[in-house]
């Protein structure tokens, strides 16, 4: 188990800045993120945006001041576990807390810190009955092992790059690939769109454009989609599995299940310190609300500073906090 | 004054009545407007969260740019009057029109 004074969950903006002001007060930092990569939405969403409302930079690319924060944090040596999603929180007999993610993970600490932005990014579900079912039975939303493909027939639903990717990549491996896009042309990647019509002329895959799905069938597992064109004409396509890619969105996820008290999604917190209702926890960013609220990253920066303040009685109950200056005392490294 | 219409995820319509003078995209007057719209890219095209469906009256509006195109192709519930409420900017091209919310609504 790894062990930590503070487990933020969320490396995005916020959450790495709130290492470094966690650092100033001498508290250690482990972050959790759902994506492989630290930034957040900055990384994920927009890394080549320009951002212009943070403060001392009239204007920075969303990647470099990713960039930046990790060098601002380098000296209070954070710690990650990335590519996770968080699952389950508890108590353990010391008051300390354990978050435990989907892969099992487990981290202790004293503090919890919830900088989670606006949730995890989660594959968007086509609105097909009984597709829950069958999640896992043939349903699947990424790819992790090609390998499972091998010699089985497929059926991938998306228009974007990574269902043409896929497709193309799938094609050589599997028995058959059947692709499915509502539209009559492809917006990806023009390169990958031309090999994909070039492998349905040739008879490699099929393509069914200007389709969409309509439902899956089996009985335990996938035996069939059906898939309906512009002409409503519904066609069974007989498949081992159904892979539908359309792209990730954020989900608040499990934490909704912490016993914390929500509104809309977002977390209400005190602004006095960013408490959230239950004690040791905090929730700070783009995840919290209260009156005021302004999803700013800047705002979220202040909202870190003050979170630290308080945490540090958790962290060092036994000590008195006295503020100090960076410009008088500089950044003293762990 | 701009009036359009808006049928929320029960199914209720509305009708909104605004000044025309307001710079503000359709995405922000439904957020404005109470609407459990996330909006989570705050604007930029990017997460589809404020995706709606042009039931009527929608034929003054600017074509959607290529950023737009580009996150609606890959939506799985799109359909040709799809589009993304971020991406509208209030005019009077709004006119008379009724849309319809397509995003999962925010509980």
């Amino acid at each position: 188990m790894i062990q930590t004074d503070i487990c933020i969950i969320g490396a995005g903006p916020v959450g790495l800045f709130a290492v470094f002001e966690a650092g100033l007060l001498k508290m250690r930092c482990h972050l959790i993120d759902a994506l492989p990569q630290i930034g957040g939405q900055l990384s994920e969403i927009y890394p080549k945006k320009p951002i212009y409302d943070i403060p001392g930079f009239p204007e920075v690319n969303a990647q470099t001041l990713v960039d930046n924060l990790r060098q601002q944090i380098a000296p209070f040596k954070p710690t990650f576990t990335l590519g996770e999603r968080v699952d389950g929180l508890t108590r353990s007999e010391d008051g300390s807390f354990i978050v435990t993610t989907v892969d099992g993970t487990q981290v202790k600490s004293k503090v919890v810190v919830i900088a989670a932005g606006l949730g995890s990014f989660e594959p968007r579900k086509p609105e097909l009955q009984n597709l829950e079912r069958f999640e896992g039975r043939g349903v699947t939303y990424m790819v992790k092992d090609p390998e499972t493909f091998r010699q089985r027939r497929l059926v991938i639903a998306g228009g974007g790059d990574s269902a043409l990717d896929w497709t193309i990549y799938l094609s050589a491996i599997a028995e058959r690939v059947t692709l499915i896009h509502r539209n009559e042309s492809f917006r990806g990647a023009p390169d990958s769109a031309e090999k994909v019509m070039k492998l349905a002329e040739e008879g490699k895959i099929d393509l069914l454009l200007s389709a969409n799905l309509q439902a899956v069938n089996g009985n335990g597992v996938v035996k069939s989609v059906s898939v309906v064109d512009k002409q409503k004409v519904v066609k069974e396509i007989e498949t081992d599995f159904l892979i539908p890619l359309f792209g990730l969105s954020p989900k608040l996820g499990p934490i909704a299940d912490w016993g914390l008290n929500l509104d809309k999604s977002a977390i209400e917190v005190n602004t006095v310190d960013y408490s959230t209702n239950v004690e040791g926890i905090f929730a700070i960013g783009d995840i919290n609300t209260y009156p005021g609220k302004l999803k700013l990253i800047l705002c979220g920066f202040h909202e870190a500073a003050l979170m630290a303040q308080r945490a540090f009685e958790f962290v060092y109950p036994s000590q008195k906090l006295s503020f100090k200056y960076t410009t008088v005392n500089g950044v003293n490294a762990f | 004054m701009i009036t359009f219409s808006v049928e929320d995820h029960t199914g209720q319509v509305q009708t909104l009545e605004l000044p025309g003078d307001i710079n503000l995209s359709l995405m922000e007057v439904l957020k404005a407007s109470d609407y459990p719209i996330a909006a989570t890219c705050g604007g930029m095209a990017l997460c589809a969260t404020c995706h709606l469906e042009v039931l009527s009256g929608g034929d003054r509006l600017p074509a959607p740019g290529d950023a737009e195109l580009d996150m609606l192709d890959t939506l799985p519930n799109a359909t040709a009057q799809s589009r993304l409420a971020c991406q509208i900017r209030l005019s009077e091209n709004l006119q008379g029109a009724c849309f319809a919310l397509k995003a999962p609504a925010l509980v």
